[in-house]
């Protein structure tokens, strides 16, 4: 067994051909022999332990099993604090089997081989843990490693000794390792149901405010007494229930969902149009009528994920279409809600014309348009990584004025601007921070409007000349497209997508102050991006959804709210697993997947032998 | 082709160029008539691809003048130049890899707005190239290396050009690639266009052009027709003392080296 082939990301198992429903995993392995259970790549095994075994001293010492402990998923079962020690078992078990059936050609059929393999990755991982129990135990590491507590101690021990805790993180581990092989022996099918379920229990965990919130709303609170606990997690009951009505309903569904949307994609023309418009017109509805039965908490994280859909979407077009790698764009969100700010305050330290909102919206489009204009004017003539600097010391000298003293006569300096009043829309409703469920109409219309500017932008003239500069901008200029020109005005269209954020913000919050608009929001924004698929107005939303919904924003709590410590950490975790695995995003374009992935598919039809037949994909 | 009285579609009038401190372009007299297809000499680093930025308004000439059609262009953009008949198929082809093949030649179209001509514009790259047509919707990073040639020669057709600048057509193409490629540029020029072809490759460029120069450390040396050039002993010596330093990397040296 070689250790030559180059340990390349790991791509999600997306273009198996025609899997052979309840067959062996791949179709290519059936006549197969298996392989000899115990003749393992022991290196790799040891290599990818070890990995796995850091990380987990890594999560551990960083304090989160036991800041997540408090969060149960099931009841007196599991908590978010243990779940977060068997991800890395669970995933470097299976990954070992995902490699070792990557490497060889002729393949083996998985069997014993994959779970020994999985068991034994996994028990070095969990055996990290039992390492840092005997260190715990022995010396004093509070000195230089202040995060963890010594509550640590305990939880890791399941408050039963050291030697214990040994033990049991190398059997955990194990164990969790050899599940993570099974998966790669399992039947595909089964393999989906299986996920099904894990995801609908860690789903319905996580969305338990939300789902508590909704059914409060609409009267049913007896049902969700039943599914989670009174002091949080799902009961075991409901667990039991949600996974086997899941299970089920994924066995019933299988391949439908996906045959569906191939048939949707297989329609052409006005057919096709009309069942887009029915998806668009049904999330609309969905999107309209769930706030009404939502309570505030709820209604306050959708009016904050729209938020940064808007200002996503508005990124989305500098960075993923026009290229232009914006580490700055907080600027615009700080321009828009200041001259909100400005504009309608009657707080407003210099000028304070006590517009109406919308009347000020005019304003705030053209200021930051200019701004705009201004910042894009000097930064758009350089290209790659000198951009991408100016633009982040962009943002933070935007910032710096706001603070400065020198303009405190104009923006109250680090007291901010306070009493914003909120927008009023057209004498029908007052949109504030104390009504959420206003605000979120109101970003949601604002939304709806920057996804049809996206989606029509994206497929004129100008967005393909945006994409052109993005592709080579030399050879866009050589075709006669003013690159300087297209640039500023991608930059610009962002700025005012941007603004409209910043005006909801202010008017929202009440207030604004300096400390808003840290160069976090522009990282926070770029991340939400590239994890959902850059140049994918879809991934984009999506990537908000989960990102804020979930983890939160830089200053905003999600769902799970436990996390607001460790956002950062997670941040940058899901990045890295991102551009390893899934470079093209959570929801790819199309044209992004086919490009990355273009190398896979060229192996893996030299891997077949190109007996049969490709689709139509000249590789020549 | 004899050149008789007529205004030349393109010319450089003593033109000096420089890249900082570099005096790339010296004295460069160029003038290319309708319906020629003429060819620019020079091995590596000699001026080939600055006369074509030149020509095209992304490198400013710091004295002579580049007129178009008459016109002084001097001071005029590229997009300017462009809408008024020049175009260029860059080296390597250089196509926008991530956009699909449609996209690419609507994006030769950029300039115009005549959406009707710019239709019947894309049906006759269709008739050039049936093969294009089959790959529309596919990204241009995906199609093969002759393939991606006809795309960079409808997508630089598709702006209604007067002249067809072409930059190394032979440059990173197999053997037998240069061979058709050659073939579609005499194709083209039987069509009607005027090619102004920047090559390395003398013998297989003065195979098919009409006049050539060459040129050497931005000087140009020779002037003449392409039988004269190729019977020529000074081309071969002339080349030679060009060939110092490197231009844009690889090269795919015919028989010039």
């Amino acid at each position: 067994m070689s250790l030559t082939t180059p340990s390349e990301p790991g791509p999600p198992p997306a273009p198996e051909p025609a899997p052979s429903a309840g067959g062996a995993a791949n179709g290519l392995s059936n006549d197969a022999p298996p392989r000899p259970p115990f003749a393992q790549d022991w290196r790799r095994i040891a290599r990818m332990g070890a990995i796995g075994a850091i990380g987990q001293i890594f999560i551990s010492l960083s304090n989160m099993p036991v800041k997540l402990d408090g969060r149960a998923i099931i009841e007196g079962v599991l908590s978010l604090g243990y779940l977060s020690l068997v991800v890395l078992p669970l995933a470097a078990g299976s990954r070992v089997g995902h490699q070792l059936r990557r490497e060889g050609v002729p393949f083996h059929r998985p069997g014993a081989h994959e779970v020994i393999g999985g068991a034994a990755c996994g028990a070095l991982v969990g055996g990290g843990l039992s390492l840092l129990a005997v260190l715990i135990a022995n010396f004093d590491l509070r000195e230089p490693l202040v995060n963890w507590s010594p509550i640590l101690a305990e939880l890791l021990a399941f408050n039963r000794g050291t030697a214990f805790a040994v033990i049991i993180w190398l059997a955990i581990g194990a164990a969790v390792g050899a599940a993570g092989g099974l998966l790669r022996v399992v039947p595909s099918l089964a393999r989906r149901v299986l996920w099904t379920m894990v995801l609908t229990l860690f789903g319905s965990a996580v969305l338990e405010s939300l789902t508590t919130d909704l059914a409060e709303g609409m009267g049913i609170e007896g049902l969700v007494d039943w599914f989670y606990a009174p002091r949080g997690g799902l009961t075991i009951t409901g667990a039991i229930a949600l996974a086997a009505g899941s299970g089920v309903l994924a066995f019933v569904a299988r391949g439908r969902i996906k045959g569906a949307k191939a048939r949707i994609d297989a329609l052409e023309g006005p057919a096709r149009n009309r069942a887009h418009l029915g998806l668009i017109l049904a999330t609309a509805a969905v999107l309209v009528i769930l706030p009404m039965f939502a309570g505030k908490l709820t209604n306050e994280l959708l009016a904050n994920v729209g938020l940064f859909v808007l200002l996503a979407l508005g990124l989305n077009i500098v960075v993923g279409l026009a290229g232009i790698l914006d580490l700055g764009y907080v600027a615009f969100f700080a321009v828009g809600s200041y001259s909100a700010a400005v504009l309608t305050a009657a707080t407003s330290p210099k000028i304070h014309p006590e517009l109406p909102w919308f009347v000020a919206l005019i304003g705030v489009v053209l200021l930051t348009g200019l701004v705009g204009l201004f910042i894009g004017a000097p930064v758009i003539r350089m290209r790659g990584d000198y951009l991408a600097i100016v633009t982040l010391g962009f943002g933070e000298i935007i910032r710096l004025l706001f603070l400065s003293d020198w303009l405190s006569g104009w923006f109250g300096g680090s007291q901010g601007i306070t009493n914003i009043p909120g927008a009023e829309i057209f004498g029908l409703a007052e949109v504030a921070g104390t009504d959420p469920r206003s605000v979120f109409y109101l970003v949601l219309a604002f939304c709806a409007i920057a996804i049809y500017v996206s989606w029509r932008l994206e497929r004129s003239r100008i967005g393909r000349a945006w994409m052109a500069v993005r592709e080579d901008e030399t050879v866009a200029e050589a075709m006669g497209i003013n690159t300087v020109n297209v640039k500023l005005l991608a930059f610009v269209v962002g700025a005012v997508l941007g603004s409209f954020s910043g005006a909801i913000f202010s008017a929202k919050v009440g207030s604004v102050f300096p400390a808003s608009f840290l160069i976090l929001v522009s990282i926070v924004i770029l991340v939400v991006v590239i994890f959902g698929g850059m140049g994918n107005i879809v991934g984009v939303i999506a990537g908000s959804a989960v990102l804020i919904g979930v983890l939160g924003g830089p200053k905003q709590p999600g769902l799970l709210a436990e996390f607001s410590e460790f956002k950062l950490l997670i941040y940058g975790a899901l990045l890295v697993w991102m551009m390893l695995a899934r470079p093209e995003g959570l929801i790819p374009s199309v044209r992004r997947t086919r490009e990355l992935h273009q190398e896979e598919l060229a192996q893996d039809a030299w891997l077949r032998g190109q007996t049969e037949d490709d689709n139509g994909e000249d590789q020549s | 082709m004899s050149s008789g009285e007529r205004v030349p579609l393109l010319e450089m009038r003593r033109v000096n160029a420089h890249y900082g401190a570099v005096h790339a372009l010296r004295n460069v007299d160029l003038s290319i008539y309708e319906g020629e297809l003429v060819c620019l000499l020079g091995g590596n680093a000699s001026g080939k691809s600055t006369t074509l930025k030149t020509l095209l308004g992304m490198l400013k000439p710091t004295s002579g003048e580049v007129v178009l059609d008459g016109e002084v262009v001097n001071d005029r953009p590229t997009s300017y130049r462009v809408a008024r008949g020049i175009t260029m198929v860059p080296e390597n082809r250089r196509l926008f890899k991530r956009l699909t093949v449609r996209e690419n030649l609507q994006l030769g179209a950029y300039l115009r707005k005549d959406s009707d001509a710019i239709a019947a514009d894309m049906e006759r790259v269709y008739e050039l190239f049936p093969r294009v047509k089959e790959r529309l919707g596919q990204k241009a990073g995906t199609l093969s290396g002759g393939e991606q040639q006809m795309v960079a020669i409808g997508r630089a057709l598709m702006s209604q050009p007067r002249v067809l600048l072409m930059d190394e057509p032979s440059m990173g193409l197999a053997p037998a690639l240069v061979q058709q490629n050659f073939e579609l540029i005499s194709q083209i020029h039987e069509a009607g266009m005027t090619v102004f072809m920047v090559e390395q490759n003398a013998n297989m460029a003065l195979g098919i052009a009409d006049r050539g120069w060459v040129l050497q450390t931005g000087r140009v040396v020779l002037d003449d027709t392409a039988a004269a050039l190729l019977a020529n002993p000074a081309l071969r010596t002339s080349y030679l003392g060009g060939g110092k330093g490197d231009d844009e990397g690889e090269t795919a040296d015919g028989d010039a080296g």
